[in-house]
């Protein structure tokens, strides 16, 4: 689904979590932002790396699926807050028939994400963390 | 000496297990092979994502800076390109990158054991800091032949610096045994492997896997009286159970590291996870014989000795049992759906 | 600025248009309209066209230039408006300010969308490019799941049920079935609703608004030389357009747009009135929680009582609003870019009473309510009828 060149480019974000921050106002932002929406030119945004670890917000199993992803029905896809604050779309995997709630607990892993027009596109999905 | 150590290690096996029972009762077969259950890639895994959490694990234990590590070396027999390294991919997701080199290295069940002599070497010239080899498979094998009672997904990542106080075990020798031996193989295209059947014994495992043992007891002037374990190649618990006793070794020297019953054969990973599950329980100054074997043919064998630092770094990554443990029971026709997915 | 007035309409039936092109639907939808009005081809001055996606559909960009060229109305300036599926009430919109500015007198406001061409996955995924391409889509993102993911938490937030969203689909489908050119005209039951494959859980097939083509269009004059033209015009009264983040993960609230509430304010303001003095609107029911969203939005309940409010009968006829009485998107059909057209055109025959047997008895003020994507934008029109 991307080009080579539009996926390659956000590598740093996918495989490695690496967002930005403000050094101004202190908000992080992952996915990036290029610009502080609170401080704009105020703002002084650098490269931050988030942790991975978040609560699920909401989600929803899909069963219709986006071009690329059909091998993959029914697929579960979250919202997530992150430790940092900021949100984040991911995949859920490694459910393994663990009922989905609202409030889990996950860490996101290292995953193929697709597979569309040859190149492997790897990324983040998210893990439940088990409260042991 | 050669001058390296292990300064990190971490192991990952996939969340998924079937039992064998299960297959051989598909296929009309006899569940013969001592193996209980072996562990399954998920549809979003493959060689490459199963050897980044286990070098992620590894560098928890390892606690340095990444940027630091100028080698990555992925063995596999299953990689996810025919032409691009995983290595690569593994070095990027680990931020080894840019100041580092890399490659893909390729010897059936060995090739792991290959990355790490080629990173005791690197390090020891001094021309590295530190470097990462991997040994991660995801087995490929034909639906109903005897491979597919064994073969298994998962992954092993070592982490070597130069012999020093950051190390947590010590390289005291290498020593290989090479012949040219088809046993197994896979011709480009076909989708599976095939195998010798019978050939694969005698011949090829336990004449490479005795010469690599012995080879490096008389290289290092050591007998089995003075190891605390020994770790081979497990495609099965026979195999390495019947080399121990050959080379001398007494059954609770070969237990602690023979995992394969649980997670079944892990292939690149295999005496690399075996390592692991000795390295989890091992104290310090104890002495380890690691003997890999690879098919066409070959065995890599290590003396490691163990330091006071071990202890420390064992609680800072999953052990391979909290991986043993972490399953979920699939049976036949999702093992079929998620090795069709996983292409 | 002046104020301006909908002096005339047209509407394609929205549905698989099999044997209709792209071109023919927009020359239909316009040909009614400049009827409608009583005017000329050679009296229009600018064109506004609402279109999504023609590049993906149908593989052809500069749509408006084929428009102008189409209708034989070289050398008139025509402008293709995209804001996903607020392209047509934002193609409204600047029309309506080209108008006001007093830039044109005469100028034509229309959406066309064509999305049968390509199979299913084909719509779907040029659907999603409205969403977050880098960090929705690139997940495996896709429109309903998005708009599952506020389904679900507005159930969690409010205890929103799932029968209350099949209550806007049957709704819809019952005003769908009075109206000539809907894509669906069969009534449906709640249970039909309930057992409904699921697309995205908690959404069914029947909480989704279908892939449609169709073309809509309005003439729009100085609402001061209006009467020349038609007995009944119809004022624009208030015009409101916001933004919102594009990804659902940047948004302040999963179940809020914040977009909606925005332009209605603005749209409010223009118009002088308040929310509870608009007796009928068209809002944007994509999915059947996208309806129950925007009268909260739009200030008809409070934040949370969509649902009931629904439940009630609040937003049939006879309740409190009449919403979506042509149908809505979800029974009327969505062919994208020109629904936020479809919507005033709605609500231009509600106010002249000519709705036949969906019409709001005595509709003197009316919405409509256009949202792009999952609610990054918003557009909203109050009407009001001319006395």
């Amino acid at each position: 689904m991307a080009a080579p060149p539009r996926f390659w480019r956000e590598i740093p974000s996918r495989y490695n979590l690496i967002g930005t921050r403000c050094r101004n106002c202190g908000k992080v932002f992952f996915p990036p932002r290029y610009i502080c929406p609170n401080c704009r030119r105020k703002g002084n945004i650098e490269p931050y790396k988030v942790k991975g670890r978040g609560k699920i917000v909401s989600f929803t199993e899909v069963h219709s699926p986006a071009p690329g992803f059909e091998k993959q029905v029914p697929y579960v896809l979250a919202l997530i807050e992150l430790e940092e604050g900021c949100r984040v779309l991911a995949q859920l995997t490694d459910l393994a028939g663990h009922e989905v709630k609202i409030g889990d607990e996950v860490e996101m892993v290292f995953r193929k994400i697709s597979e569309e027009g040859e190149v492997i596109c790897y990324g983040y999905k998210a893990r439940p963390v088990k409260s042991s | 000496m050669p001058g390296a150590g292990i300064v990190g290690y971490g192991v990952y096996l996939p969340i998924y297990r079937i039992k064998i029972s299960e297959i051989a009762r598909v296929w009309g077969k006899k569940a013969d092979v001592g193996i209980e259950e072996k562990s399954v890639a998920g549809p979003d895994e493959d060689t490459a994502t199963m050897a980044v959490e286990a070098a992620r694990n590894a560098l928890k234990r390892a606690g340095v800076n990444p940027k630091e590590i100028g080698a990555v070396y992925v063995g596999s027999e299953s990689p996810p390109y025919a032409v691009k390294p995983t290595a690569t991919i593994v070095a990027e997701a680990v931020e080894a990158t840019p100041e580092t080199t890399a490659a893909d290295y390729e010897f059936a069940c060995k090739a792991g054991t290959a990355a790490l002599q080629a990173c005791v070497g690197l390090v020891s010239s001094g021309q590295i800091k530190y470097a990462m080899a991997i040994g991660s498979d995801s087995a490929q094998c034909r639906p109903g032949d005897a491979l597919e009672l064994t073969a298994a997904a998962g992954a092993a990542c070592y982490i070597v610096g130069s012999a020093s106080n950051e190390c947590l075990a010590i390289f005291e020798g290498l020593y290989s045994y090479t012949t040219d031996t088809p046993d197994f193989w896979r011709r480009e295209g076909k989708p599976y492997p095939s195998h010798g059947g019978r050939f694969t014994g005698k011949p090829a495992y336990f004449r490479h896997v005795l010469a690599a043992a012995q080879g490096l007891m008389r290289k290092l002037n050591l007998t089995p009286q003075d190891f605390d374990f020994v770790v081979l190649h497990q495609p099965n618990p026979k195999f390495p159970m019947q080399a121990a006793q050959e080379l001398g070794f007494s059954p609770e020297k070969i237990l602690p590291g023979l995992i394969v019953q649980h997670v079944g054969n892990t292939y690149s990973a295999s005496s690399l996870i075996g390592l692991a599950a000795v390295l989890d329980q091992a104290k310090p100054n104890q002495r380890i014989l690691v003997v890999s074997y690879g098919s066409g043919a070959g065995s890599d064998a290590f003396s490691l000795k163990t330091t006071e630092v071990l202890e420390s770094k064992k609680p800072l990554a999953p052990s391979v049992e909290y991986y043993i443990k972490r399953k979920v029971l699939i049976d036949y026709g999702t093992y079929s759906k998620l090795k069709y997915l996983g292409g | 600025m002046r104020k301006v007035a909908i002096i005339g309409v047209g509407i394609t039936k929205f549905g698989e248009l099999w044997w209709s092109s792209f071109r023919e639907i927009f020359i239909e939808a316009g040909i009614q309209a400049l009827g409608d009005a009583g005017i000329s081809g050679r009296d229009i001055e600018a064109m506004y066209i609402g279109n999504m996606s023609a590049g993906q559909f149908i593989r052809q960009e500069h749509v408006a230039c084929l428009i102008a060229d189409q209708a034989g109305l070289n050398p008139i300036p025509c402008t293709r408006v995209e804001a996903a599926c607020a392209s047509g009430g934002l193609a409204l919109r600047q029309a309506i300010i080209d108008v006001a500015s007093g830039m044109h007198n005469i100028v034509i406001a229309a959406g066309v969308e064509k999305m049968s061409d390509v199979p299913t996955e084909g719509a779907v995924g040029a659907l999603a490019s409205a969403s977050d391409q880098e960090w929705e889509a690139f997940v495996g993102a896709t429109f309903p799941a998005l708009y599952a993911l506020m389904a679900r938490r507005h159930m969690h937030e409010f205890g929103t049920t799932e029968e209350q969203m099949a209550m806007v689909a049957v709704k819809n489908h019952d005003f769908a079935n009075k109206n000539p050119v809907a894509q669906y005209r069969s009534r449906i039951t709640v249970e039909d609703v309930l057992k409904s494959p699921p697309v995205c859980t908690p959404l069914k097939l029947l909480d989704c608004s279908p892939i449609s083509d169709g073309a809509a269009c309005v003439v729009l004059a100085p609402a001061d030389e209006a009467k020349k033209y038609t007995d009944t015009p119809i004022l624009v009264a208030g015009s409101g357009h916001a933004t919102d983040t594009l990804a659902l993960h940047s948004r302040k609230s999963l179940t809020r747009l914040d977009a909606t509430v925005e332009a209605a304010r603005r749209a409010y303001e223009m118009a002088h009135i308040s929310p509870s003095q608009v007796q009928v609107a068209e809002v944007h029911d994509c999915f059947t929680i996208a309806e129950i969203m925007a009268i909260e939005d739009l200030g008809f309940c409070k934040k949370g009582e969509g649902g009931k409010m629904t439940e009630e009968g609040q937003t049939n006829l006879g309740g409190r609003i009449v919403v979506n009485p042509s149908g809505g998107l979800k029974g009327k059909g969505h062919p994208v870019g020109a629904t936020g057209i479809a919507q005033a055109v709605e609500i231009v025959l509600q106010l002249r009473g000519e709705a036949g047997k969906r019409q709001v008895e005595g509709a003197e003020i009316g919405l409509t309510h256009n949202v792009g994507g999952t609610g990054g934008t918003a557009v909203v029109h109050v009407f009001r009828r001319m006395n």
